[in-house]
């Protein structure tokens, strides 16, 4: 058992019936290749799904995909279930086609960021790195 | 540490999800509570699943997931996948097949990177595995990373060690022959529904029906099964030959003692005394600095690597703790 450095842990996944799964890959992958440990759950996940997931794996953010226009009840849908289960340390961000209307009222139901098409993965990435610490206690 | 261990026990998901944390972490913290954790494992039944990527062994822990809870049992799940060697990230996608379950309080899924540790495992899993028991997990699915063939850690932990192939792997079973085969308590043929899968199953038996001897001394005699685990046929009748197993463990002279046989005790006392060791070691030698005045004389030129490894390494094995 050999004391390491915490990695951060996130999840990628893809709530609701949109299929489109392109860009949450791509995004897994620049997650992994910044030195993250990426749990992927595929497609068609209820947000409970996703939180129940979420809490097993251990994770310290959840990024969503929605492409399909769900978002406005996926994303706030995931946050509340993680206060259900009082895992809401869990940080929740964003992203796909979404409006920019939208984007505020993601934020005020506490998605911490929304991130949409054209947005430099560095950017992405970088995000995280500033804004989601591996759990400390 | 004590609550702790009294929520793993009473099943507390959110304290087992963090404890798996700690222990991937190599927290020391986590010592003391695998200590109070040990004496409620021992329970569970194990079984390992390897073979080489893409062969369908998540698919395949998925139906067993299914099936298993249809005879309500409890089930825990370590995925393993591989670490990237530049980045030292992940991705963990062996869930993405097991998703159903996710809202089965009965069944708790949890990935795990490989961190550089060979051997088809995590340096946490066995740990990992001890948490599940202590849960109350009934059984407990193991799948390994499975790039290579000499990956089978998981034997050691693992009352039943299940080898997946699929046809057309004449290579491959080639590389079982030089390994694996022996290790192997159950062979399946996943992807039946292909072309070819009769062939391997006779050049599986062929490979196996060599030990022939053995099993007239009363040794184990591993079934070749052909399944399609994405479409859920076979896994009864593969599931019953782990019951089968199971039963054998439990007849035969070793016996399926609860903490394992003494073979596989050793090795794994072994294991830990190597890696405590090793990390007693490095710790006290950087804390002194001696360590890294070491390196700055080997970089310096003024001492060789052989000498400065036995200077800090000696005094150390000659003084007591
Ligand atoms: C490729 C594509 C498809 C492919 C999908 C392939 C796949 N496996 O992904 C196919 C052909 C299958 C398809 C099908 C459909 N599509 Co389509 N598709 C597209 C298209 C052209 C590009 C999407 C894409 O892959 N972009 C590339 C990726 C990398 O970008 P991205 O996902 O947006 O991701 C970036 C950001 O959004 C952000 N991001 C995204 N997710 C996340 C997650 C996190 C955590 C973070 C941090 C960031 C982040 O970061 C990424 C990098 O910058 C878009 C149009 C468009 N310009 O977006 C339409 C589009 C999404 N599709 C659309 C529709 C309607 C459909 C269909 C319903 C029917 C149809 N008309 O074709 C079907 C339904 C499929 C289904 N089952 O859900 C509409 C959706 C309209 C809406 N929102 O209401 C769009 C917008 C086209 C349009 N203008 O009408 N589609
Ligand atoms: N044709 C066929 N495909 C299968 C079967 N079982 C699994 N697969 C597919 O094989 C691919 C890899 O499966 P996965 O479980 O991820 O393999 P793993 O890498 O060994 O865990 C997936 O696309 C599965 O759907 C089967 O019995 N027949
Ligand atoms: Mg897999």
């Amino acid at each position: 058992m050999m004391r390491q450095k915490r990695r951060v842990r996130v999840m990628v996944a893809k709530p609701g019936l949109d299929g489109h799964d392109r860009g949450a890959r791509i995004i897994a992958r620049a997650y992994r290749d910044a030195g993250f440990e990426v749990v992927y759950t595929g497609l068609h996940q209820t947000p409970e799904e996703i939180v129940e997931a979420a809490i097993q794996e251990d994770v310290d953010m959840i990024g969503l995909s929605s492409l399909a226009g769900a978002h406005k009840y996926l994303f706030p849908a995931v946050v509340e279930f993680l206060k259900e289960r009082g895992a809401d340390d869990i940080v929740v961000c964003g992203g796909g086609i979404i409006p920019d209307d939208d984007i505020d009222k993601l934020k005020e139901a506490g998605v911490k960021e929304v991130f949409t098409p054209g947005t430099p993965l560095e950017e992405i990435v970088n995000w995280v790195e500033n804004n989601v610490k591996p759990r400390q206690d | 540490m004590s609550h702790i261990v009294e929520k793993v026990v009473a099943g507390d998901v959110r304290t087992v999800a963090r404890l798996i944390r700690d222990i991937d972490d190599g927290m020391p913290e986590v010592r003391e509570v695998l200590k109070g954790l040990y004496p409620h494992t021992g329970r569970a039944y194990v079984i390992g699943i390897t073979g080489a990527p893409g062969v369908g062994k998540s698919t395949l822990v998925d139906q067993m997931v299914a099936h298993l809870r249809k005879r309500d049992k409890t089930v825990g799940v370590l995925a393993v996948d591989p670490t990237s060697p530049f980045s030292g990230g992940a991705i963990l996608g062996d869930r993405v097949r097991m998703q159903r379950h996710s809202m089965d309080q009965g069944v708790f899924i949890r990935s795990l990177a490989t961190r550089g540790h060979f051997g088809g495992l995590t340096q946490s899993t066995r740990s990992a595995i001890d948490v599940l028991d202590a849960m109350g997990k009934d059984f407990i699915l193991v799948e390994t990373v499975g790039v290579g063939q000499d990956e089978v850690d998981v034997v050691r932990s693992a009352h039943t060690t299940v080898i997946v192939v699929i046809p057309g792997m004449g290579d491959d079973i080639q590389a079982i022959k030089a390994g694996i085969l022996e290790v192997g308590d159950i062979f399946l043929i996943n992807k039946a529904d292909r072309e070819g899968a009769d062939k391997t199953l006779s050049d599986l038996r062929l490979m196996i029906d060599m030990d022939q001897k053995k099993y007239d001394r009363g040794s184990w005699k591993p079934p070749i099964l052909k399944v399609q685990a994405v479409f859920d046929k076979g896994i009864t009748e593969f599931l019953e030959e782990i019951d089968r197993h199971a039963e054998y463990l439990a007849t035969t002279a070793g016996g399926l003692q609860t903490r394992g046989t003494r073979d596989k005790v050793s090795q794994e006392l072994g294991e830990m005394i190597k890696a405590r060791l090793i990390e007693e070691v490095i710790d006290r030698l950087t804390e002194s600095g001696d360590f890294d005045r070491a390196v700055e004389s080997i970089v310096k030129g003024k001492t060789d690597p052989y000498t400065a490894c036995e200077n800090l390494v000696f005094p150390i094995l000659s003084s007591s703790p």
